[in-house]
C-alpha cells in the first residue's frame, strides 16, 4: 500500500550537528577539553616555575594587565587563589558580584561581560550559577574568558589543580605529563556526581593522562549514564570495594542548593558514602584523599581524615594559587604558548552554535 | 475580486487523487476550474501565473504556530507572523492560545481573526482548553467553536489533572471539536531545559526524561478508550519520543481517533545539535535520541504521522541570547518546513511528493475538520502554493519574514523554492 515503507530498513542519512566554533579566543579555558594533554603538560610545568620564581621578576609578567572577576556565586578559595595568582603576576584584578553590581537591577550576562570589556578588562574569569555560562560570555566578548565554574559542568582550573597534587603524591618528581603518565593509578570520585561541576572536569581529564576514573555514589546523585561520558570512566557503588582499588580519594559535598526537590536521607548517605578513619585505614592505607571543599565536617568526611596523615585538601588549595598563575599567563600571553588546539577537543567536534 | 489562472504546472492534489499537468482558474476566492496545459475555458480577465515547470499544490496548511498576539507584539506579530507563513508557502495557519492574555475567550477569538490584525494568510484560532490555561475550569467550547476556533488545548501547559482532560474530551466531542495535548508531565520535567540523556549529563544541565511525554500520551489514550462511545478526537501536538508515538500506533490500531503532529526539527535534529548551549536548539518537547529520530521517521513514512506541523515559536533576539537554562523554549519554523521536507523526507528518503504535500496540506485539513481546505477540487478554497521543486537555495534566517530569528537551521540547504503563495484568490507571497 505504501511505496515508501520497504524505504525505512535502510540506514537514513541525517544531517550532523554543526562543527565547534569554540573557543573564541585561544586564551580562553572553558572546559578541559579546550587543553590538549600537551597543553596541560605545559601548564603543569609553567605552574612550578611561576611558584618558584623570584617575585619581583614574577611581578612582570602580566604588569597592569587588566583582569575582571565576575561571580554570580559566593566562593572563598578560587576567588581568592584566581585573584592572588593574577595579582602575583602583576596583573590589576577587579571583583564584580552578582550581589553588589548592577546584575541586581537585571543586566544580562552578555552586557555585563561588554561593560567589563569596554572598562578595559583583557580577560574576564567567570563563576557562574548556569551550566554553560562561560561560553555565553566568551562569544558575547571575544575575550579569554576563564570557567571557575559553570553551574553543574565544569571547573577545570580544579581539575588541573587536583591532578597537580595527585602527580605529587603519586609521582613526585614529575614535572609534565603524558597519556600514561598515571596509568595504573584508581582514582575515584565520591558522592555528589550529579551536580558536581568538580567531577565533571576531573572525569574528562585524568583519563586523558593514564588514569581511570572510578564514580561511587547512590543512584539519586550518580547516574548510570555518568559512565557515559567518556573513556576511562567506570561506576562502583559500594564505598569499601571502590576505597580498596583507589590511590586517589576525591569527596565531595552534597549540594543541597542543587538538589531540587531530591529527596535525600543524609543519615543513610553518611552510613554508606562518609569517609571515617576507620574506612580509610581498613581499605586504603595509603591512598591521598583529596577534596575541592567547602567540606562539611562530619558529613562527607570525619574531622579526623580531614585534618589527618592522608589529607591533601590545603595542599589542594595552595597548588590552586600556582595553576591558576599559569592559566592567567596562558590567558594573557602569546608566548605562552599551547594554544587551543581543536583536533585534541574529545566529545566537542559536535559542539557548536548555529 | 480578479480571477487567476495558474498556467503550464504540475498539479499535485493528494486528496483528488490528482498529479498531472494541469491549468487551474481561480475566481472569487474559490477554485472554479480544472483543465489539461492551455485548455482552461473562462479565462477572460485573469491574471496569468506562468507555472511552467513548477508544482501547483493546495496551500500548505501549519496546524501549530505561536503567533504572539495579542500581547507578545515584540516576538512576532499575526501580520508578520502570517507574511512568514505565506513566504513558506502556508495558506492556513492554526495559533495557539498562549497569548498574553490567553485565549479562552470568543472575544479574543475573534479579534485574532478580524481584518485589523493585516494577516496575510488565513488564521484559525485554537483555543485554551481551560480558563487561563490553568487547568481548572473548561472554557466555553461551543461558543468558542461558533467564533471560529477549531480545536481547544492548552498548549505548554498540559492538561494534568486526569478528571479535567476527561471533561475536555467529553465535552469537545459533543460539540465536535478536536482536543490537542502538548504531553508532558511537567512534575518530571522542573527545572530541565533539553532531553535526559548522556548529553544533558555532560553539559550539567537537568533533563526531560521522555516518560515525561510517554505517560501523558497512555494516559490520554486510556481517556479515549474510557470514553469510546462518544468518539472524542485526541491530537498529540509535536510527539517527539518513540515511546509516545508507538502508544498513538496502538491506539489507533484498536480504532481510536487519535492523531499526532512531527515538526521538522524533531525528524531532523537530536540533542547533539544542542552543542556547546545553542539556545536556538531549545525548545520543549526538547531534541532527543537518535533512537527517538529514527522512530519518527518511521512514523512518518509508514503513516502513524498525521501531520508535519512547526511550532513556529518566535522569540526575540535578546531573550535568547541568555544562559541556556532561563532561555525560552522554541524555534521559527513557517519558513523552512517545506524546504526541510522536501529535501529530507522526499530526496533523501524517498518519500513520494504527494504524500509530503498530503502531510502538509490535505492530511493536516481533515484533522481539523477545515472544509474546502488541503483539495484544489473544484469549489473548494483558492489556496494555493506554486513551487518549483528543483530549486536548492540556502535559508538566511535575517533574510525571512517572521519578526524573529531564532532557528537552528540558518544556514542550512533547501530543497524547492515558493513562487507563489495564493489565500483564498489573493497573492499572499510572490518570490523570485
Amino acid at each position: 500500500m505504501n511505496p515508501a515503507a520497504s524505504a525505512i530498513r535502510r540506514p537514513l542519512a541525517t544531517p550532523p550537528a554543526p562543527a565547534s566554533p569554540f573557543p573564541y579566543n585561544s586564551g580562553s579555558l572553558l572546559s578541559v577539553l579546550d587543553l590538549t594533554v600537551d597543553g596541560v603538560s605545559h601548564l603543569l610545568r609553567r605552574a612550578t616555575d611561576l611558584e618558584n620564581e623570584d617575585p619581583i621578576v614574577r611581578d612582570h609578567i602580566l604588569a597592569k594587565r587588566r583582569i575582571a572577576l565576575l561571580f554570580y556565586e559566593s566562593s572563598t578559595r578560587t576567588r581568592t587563589s584566581f585573584e592572588l595568582a593574577s595579582k602575583a603576576l602583576g596583573a590589576d584584578t577587579t571583583l564584580v558580584s552578582s550581589l553588589s553590581s548592577s546584575i541586581e537591577k537585571g543586566e544580562s550576562l552578555k552586557d555585563t561581560g561588554l561593560t567589563l570589556r569596554a572598562l578595559g578588562a583583557e580577560a574576564i574569569i567567570l563563576r557562574h550559577n548556569a551550566s554553560g555560562a562561560a561560553w555565553l560570555l566568551e562569544e558575547a566578548t571575544r575575550l579569554p574568558v576563564i570557567n571557575a565554574g559553570d553551574g553543574m559542568h565544569e571547573h577545570p582550573t580544579q581539575a588541573l589543580l587536583d591532578l597537580r597534587t595527585i602527580l605529587q603524591h603519586l609521582r613526585p618528581g614529575v614535572s609534565g605529563v603524558g597519556p600514561e603518565t598515571l596509568a595504573g593509578v584508581t582514582v575515584m570520585i565520591v558522592g555528589d556526581i550529579l551536580h558536581s561541576r568538580v567531577a565533571r572536569s576531573n572525569m574528562l581529564l585524568l583519563p586523558r593522562v593514564g588514569a581511570r576514573v572510578l564514580l561511587c555514589g547512590p543512584k539519586e546523585l550518580l547516574p548510570e549514564l555518568a559512565a557515559r561520558s567518556g573513556p576511562g570512566i567506570e561506576i562502583e557503588r559500594d564505598f569499601e570495594v571502590a576505597l580498596a582499588q583507589s590511590q586517589a580519594v576525591m569527596m565531595l559535598r552534597i549540594q543541597a542548593e542543587r538538589l531540587a526537590g531530591l529527596q535525600l536521607d543524609l543519615d543513610d548517605y553518611k552510613t554508606g558514602y562518609q569517609l571515617t578513619g576507620q574506612r580509610l585505614a581498613e581499605h586504603a592505607p595509603k591512598a591521598v584523599v583529596l577534596h575541592p571543599g567547602p567540606i562539611i565536617r562530619g558529613m562527607e568526611i570525619t574531622a579526623g581524615v580531614a585534618d589527618g596523615v592522608q589529607s591533601a585538601i590545603l595542599e589542594q588549595v595552595t597548588n590552586g594559587v600556582a595553576i591558576r598563575m599559569a592559566v592567567m599567563e596562558r590567558a594573557l600571553t602569546a608566548e605562552s604558548g599551547a594554544p587551543a588546539d581543536r583536533s585534541s577537543s574529545v566529545g566537542r567536534e559536535n559542539g557548536g552554535r548555529a | 475580486m480578479t480571477a487567476l489562472a495558474i498556467c503550464g504546472g504540475r498539479l499535485i492534489d493528494p486528496a483528488a487523487g490528482v498529479d498531472a499537468q494541469k491549468d487551474v482558474l481561480l475566481k472569487d476566492g474559490r477554485v472554479a476550474e480544472i483543465a489539461g496545459t492551455g485548455k482552461l475555458k473562462h479565462t477572460d480577465g485573469a491574471e496569468v501565473l506562468d507555472a511552467t515547470g513548477l508544482i501547483v499544490a493546495p496551500g500548505l496548511i501549519d496546524i501549530h504556530v505561536h503567533l504572539r498576539e495579542p500581547g507578545q507584539a515584540y516576538k512576532e506579530t499575526i501580520a508578520t507572523g502570517t507574511a512568514a507563513a505565506a513566504a513558506g508557502g502556508f495558506s492556513s495557519v492554526a495559533a495557539m492560545p498562549n497569548t498574553t492574555p490567553v485565549n479562552d475567550s470568543p472575544e479574543i477569538t475573534r479579534w485574532m481573526q478580524a481584518p485589523e490584525r493585516g494577516a496575510e494568510v488565513r488564521v484559525f484560532p485554537i483555543a485554551a482548553a481551560t480558563r487561563g490555561s490553568k487547568g481548572e475550569a473548561l472554557t466555553d467550547f461551543a461558543a468558542l467553536k461558533s467564533a471560529g476556533a477549531v480545536a481547544v488545548t492548552d498548549d505548554g501547559r498540559p492538561i494534568l489533572k486526569d478528571g479535567m482532560m476527561r471533561e475536555a474530551l467529553a465535552v469537545a466531542a459533543r460539540v465536535g471539536l478536536t482536543v490537542i495535548q502538548h504531553a508532558e508531565d511537567t512534575r518530571m520535567t522542573q527545572g530541565a531545559s533539553m532531553n535526559l540523556g548522556p548529553v544533558s549529563f555532560k553539559l550539567g544541565l537537568r533533563g526531560m526524561p521522555p516518560e515525561a511525554e510517554t505517560s501523558i500520551v497512555e494516559r490520554d489514550i486510556r481517556l479515549v478508550t474510557e470514553l469510546r462511545e462518544a468518539h472524542p478526537h485526541l491530537h498529540v501536538a509535536h510527539i517527539s519520543t518513540a515511546g509516545a508515538l508507538a502508544a498513538v500506533r496502538q491506539a489507533r490500531r484498536n480504532g481510536l481517533r487519535v492523531t499526532c503532529e512531527v515538526t521538522p526539527h524533531h525528524f531532523l535534529l537530536t540533542e547533539e545539535h544542542v552543542g556547546l548551549y545553542n539556545t536556538h536548539a531549545k525548545m520543549n518537547p526538547p531534541l532527543r535520541s537518535v533512537v527517538d529520530r529514527e522512530a519518527l521517521i518511521e512514523g512518518i513514512l509508514d503513516g502513524v504521522v498525521d501531520a508535519i506541523a512547526t511550532d513556529h515559536a518566535p522569540h526575540a533576539q535578546h531573550e535568547k541570547e541568555i544562559e541556556f537554562e532561563l532561555a525560552p523554549n522554541g524555534m521559527i519554523g513557517l519558513e523552512t518546513a517545506l524546504g526541510l521536507s522536501l529535501l529530507w523526507l522526499h530526496r533523501e528518503w524517498r518519500m513520494p511528493l504527494g504524500r509530503v504535500l498530503s502531510l502538509l496540506s490535505a492530511q493536516p485539513a481533515a484533522l481539523l475538520g477545515l472544509r474546502g481546505r488541503g483539495t484544489l477540487a473544484v469549489g473548494s478554497f483558492a489556496d494555493v502554493v506554486v513551487f518549483d521543486p528543483k530549486a536548492e537555495w540556502t535559508y538566511r534566517a535575517t533574510e525571512g519574514k517572521s519578526k524573529a530569528k531564532n532557528t537552528p537551521f540558518d544556514g542550512w540547504p533547501m530543497l524547492g523554492k515558493v513562487r507563489w503563495t495564493v489565500s483564498e484568490g489573493r497573492i499572499a507571497y510572490a518570490g523570485a
